[in-house]
C-alpha cells in the first residue's frame, strides 16, 4: 500500500514536471507568450482526449496529468463526449458542465481575493 | 508609407540575435520540472484524502481537487507569492491549473484600482479569457461531432 | 538638412532635483539622488498619483534648489510614459506657469531640454523647467502584464526605473551651459521583440551620436562623456559597434544610464529603462559631476522606443528616436 502510493506519487511527478517541461522548452526556443501556451495547452488536452488518448495518461498518472491546464482541457473534452451519448443538449452543454467547478472557483477566489488583496510592486 | 516590413533590416536582426544573451536552458528545463512536479504531487495529495476521507471520485474528485488548486493559487497570488514562484519556475507555474488561477487573480487585483465592476470584474479574464473561449467553444465541437458520430454509426 | 542647433547664448541648467524609488536609492547612484523614497507608492493610492507625485516633487525641489519660486518661471516642459502623459499633466495643475507637455518615450527628457533651451535661447522666455518621470508599476501594467502575473522575464529585457528628474533652465545665474543640441530621426530597423528595447534603440542612438559628431567636425574624443538614455548591456555594444562601423570609436567616452543606475548584482537584467532613467541619472550624478567640474564637456543622449501596446500587438517592429544635448560646465 505505501509503496504503490510512493510509486504514484513518483508517476504524478514524472509527468507533471514532464508537461511543464514543454511548456518550458517553448518558452525557451520560440516566443510564444505565456497567455498563449496555456491555450495551445488547453487545445491539445481537449484533442487528445477527443482522439481517446488522454484518458490513459490521466489512469497512469492521475494529478499529475489532471492538474496541468492540458488536464482542464480533457475535462471540457470529456463531459462533451460522455454528454453527446445521451442527447445534443447534453453534448452542447456537457463541456462546460464538467469543467463548472474549476471555472466558477477561480471566478469567486478571484474576486474574493481580489478585493482583499492589492498588487505589491517588485524589486526584482 | 513606409510599413513595418519596409523597415527590416535583416543584417542588423541577424546580429543582434548573435550578441543577444540566451535564457538559461538547462537551469531553467530543471526548475520548470520539479516545481511542475510538485505542484502536481500537492494535487495528487489532495484526490488521495478526498478518495479516503470523502470516498469521492471520478468527475466529482477532480471537481473538488481543481476547486482546491484554484484556490490555492489565488491565495498565493494574493500573497504576492505566486509571482516569485513563476519568476522562478517559469513554465513549472504557468501550466498548472494553479497557474490558470494566477492568470485570473493578479490582473483582477492590479485593476481594483479602476474599480469593483470595470476594474476588477471586466479585467480578470484579460489573460485568462483566451482559455475559457477557447475551452468551451472546442468542447462545443468535440460534443457535436461525436454527436453526429454516435447517430451515424 | 539641418540636425544641430548650436545655442548662441547658451542657457545654463542652474538647478536641479531628483527623487529615486527604494530600488534606484540602494543602486549605485544612491549618494547623489536627493529625495529617496523607501516606498513606492509615496503615500498615494495607486501607482499614477504616486508618479505624478514625484514628477511634482522633482519639479517643486528643482525651482527651490535654483534660488526661485513658481512665480519666476515661465514654462514647464515635461512628459512620462503613461497613455496621455497623465502624470505630467496632472503635476503640472498644481504650478501657476505655463506648461507644454512632450512625449518622446524615453528621449523625453531630450526632447525637453532642447525645446526649452531653444525658447531659452530665442529671448522668448527667461526659466524653464524641463523634466520626465517613469514608475515600474505603472509601465508594467500599461505596456506588460500585471505585477502578481507569474511569468518569466527573458534576458534581454530592461526595468523601469522608479523615478524623476527636473531640470531648470535660465540665462541668469550660474550652472553648466547647453551648448548644442541634435534632434533625432526615427529609426526602425525591424526589432519587433518588445522586451528587446536596447536592440530597437541602439540603432537611433547610433544615427544621432554619429550625426552630431559629423555636425559639430568633432571627434569622439572632444566628449569627456557621450552617455546614452536607456539602452541597458546589449544595447551599449551594439550603439559602440554600430559608431565603430561608421568610423567612430566611442569604447571610452561611452556610458549608459540604464547600466549606471543599478548595482550589477541586482536582477533587472539589460539595466535601467524609462523615462525617468536619463533623467534621475542626469539630474543628480552627471550634473553633481559637471558643477564640481570634474566633468568638462558631455553630450547626452536619451533613446526612446516608440512603442505603444497597441502596435506591439498588432505586429509593428519598434521604432527608436535619440535627441543629443551637449553640455558644458
Amino acid at each position: 500500500m505505501f509503496l504503490e502510493t510512493l510509486f504514484m506519487f513518483v508517476k504524478v511527478f514524472a509527468v507533471g514536471g514532464g508537461i511543464c517541461v514543454v511548456a518550458q522548452l517553448l518558452i525557451n526556443y520560440t516566443k510564444i507568450t505565456a497567455g498563449k501556451i496555456l491555450v495551445y495547452f488547453l487545445l491539445a488536452g481537449v484533442l487528445l482526449q477527443a482522439v481517446g488518448v488522454y484518458q490513459y495518461l490521466v489512469d497512469f498518472a492521475g494529478a499529475g496529468a489532471t492538474v496541468p491546464i492540458c488536464g482542464f482541457g480533457y475535462l471540457l473534452a470529456d463531459g462533451a463526449i460522455k454528454g453527446a451519448k445521451e442527447s445534443l443538449f447534453k453534448a452542447i452543454t456537457g463541456g462546460i458542465t464538467s469543467a463548472a467547478m474549476g471555472i466558477t472557483a477561480a471566478i469567486v477566489f478571484g474576486y474574493i481575493f481580489s478585493l482583499i488583496f492589492k498588487s505589491k510592486s517588485k524589486k526584482n | 508609407m513606409k510599413t513595418s516590413n519596409d523597415c527590416l533590416n535583416q543584417n542588423y536582426l541577424e546580429y543582434v540575435k548573435q550578441i543577444a544573451p540566451k535564457t538559461k536552458q538547462k537551469r531553467s528545463i530543471l526548475h520548470a520540472f520539479w516545481v511542475g512536479g510538485v505542484i502536481c504531487c500537492i494535487g495528487q495529495s489532495f484526490r488521495f484524502l478526498l478518495e479516503g476521507v470523502f470516498n469521492l471520485s471520478g468527475d466529482e474528485l477532480s471537481s473538488y481537487v481543481s476547486m482546491i488548486m484554484v484556490f490555492l493559487g489565488a491565495f498565493l497570488t494574493g500573497l504576492g507569492i505566486y509571482d516569485r514562484i513563476g519568476k522562478y519556475a517559469g513554465g513549472g507555474s504557468i501550466v498548472p491549473i494553479t497557474g490558470f488561477a494566477n492568470s485570473v487573480v493578479s490582473p483582477a487585483m492590479e485593476f481594483k484600482t479602476e474599480g469593483y465592476i470595470y476594474g476588477t470584474a471586466a479585467k480578470m479574464f484579460v489573460v485568462a479569457g483566451p482559455i475559457i473561449v477557447f475551452g468551451i467553444a472546442s468542447s462545443v465541437l468535440v460534443g457535436i461531432l461525436y454527436f453526429i458520430g454516435y447517430r451515424i454509426f | 538638412m539641418k540636425r544641430t542647433i548650436f545655442f548662441k547664448n547658451k542657457p545654463k541648467i542652474i538647478g536641479t532635483s531628483s527623487i529615486a524609488g527604494p530600488k534606484e536609492s540602494n543602486g549605485s547612484l544612491k549618494e547623489f539622488i536627493e529625495t529617496k523614497l523607501s516606498d513606492d507608492m509615496y503615500g498615494e493610492k495607486t501607482f499614477e498619483k504616486a508618479e505624478s507625485r514625484m514628477l511634482f516633487t522633482a519639479i517643486k525641489n528643482s525651482i527651490i534648489n535654483s534660488k526661485k519660486t513658481a512665480k519666476d518661471v515661465d514654462a514647464i516642459i515635461s512628459g512620462d510614459l503613461l497613455n496621455q502623459i497623465i502624470a505630467s499633466t496632472f503635476s503640472a495643475r498644481n504650478f501657476p506657469c505655463g506648461y507644454l507637455g512632450v512625449y518622446n518615450a524615453c528621449a523625453t527628457f531630450t526632447e525637453a531640454l532642447t525645446l526649452g533651451a531653444t525658447l531659452i535661447d530665442g529671448g522668448y522666455l527667461d526659466t524653464v523647467v524641463c523634466a520626465t518621470s517613469s514608475h515600474f508599476s505603472s509601465a508594467e501594467r500599461q505596456y506588460r502584464y500585471p505585477l502578481e502575473l507569474g511569468c518569466t522575464r527573458p534576458p534581454q529585457s530592461q526595468w523601469t526605473v522608479t523615478g524623476a528628474g527636473a531640470s531648470v533652465l535660465s540665462m541668469q545665474g550660474n550652472g553648466p551651459k547647453i551648448i548644442s543640441a541634435t534632434i533625432g530621426k526615427v529609426v526602425d530597423f525591424g526589432v519587433t521583440d518588445a522586451n528587446n528595447m536596447g536592440a530597437a534603440m541602439a540603432s537611433a542612438a547610433a544615427d544621432t551620436i554619429f550625426n552630431h559628431l559629423n555636425d559639430c567636425g568633432f571627434s569622439s574624443d572632444e566628449y569627456d562623456l557621450i552617455v546614452t538614455g536607456d539602452l541597458g548591456t546589449l544595447g551599449s555594444r551594439i550603439v559602440k559597434d554600430l559608431l565603430w562601423e561608421k568610423g567612430f570609436d566611442v569604447e571610452k567616452q561611452h556610458v549608459d544610464c540604464g547600466e549606471l543606475i543599478y548595482n550589477i548584482c541586482e536582477d533587472e537584467y539589460q539595466g535601467g529603462s524609462g523615462a525617468g532613467c536619463s533623467s534621475v541619472v542626469f539630474n543628480s550624478y552627471l550634473y553633481q559631476r559637471l558643477r564640481e567640474k570634474k566633468l568638462n564637456k558631455i553630450l547626452l543622449v536619451a533613446t526612446g522606443a516608440l512603442l505603444s501596446s497597441v502596435s506591439s500587438q498588432q505586429g509593428e517592429s519598434i521604432p527608436g528616436i535619440a535627441h543629443a544635448v551637449a553640455v558644458e560646465c
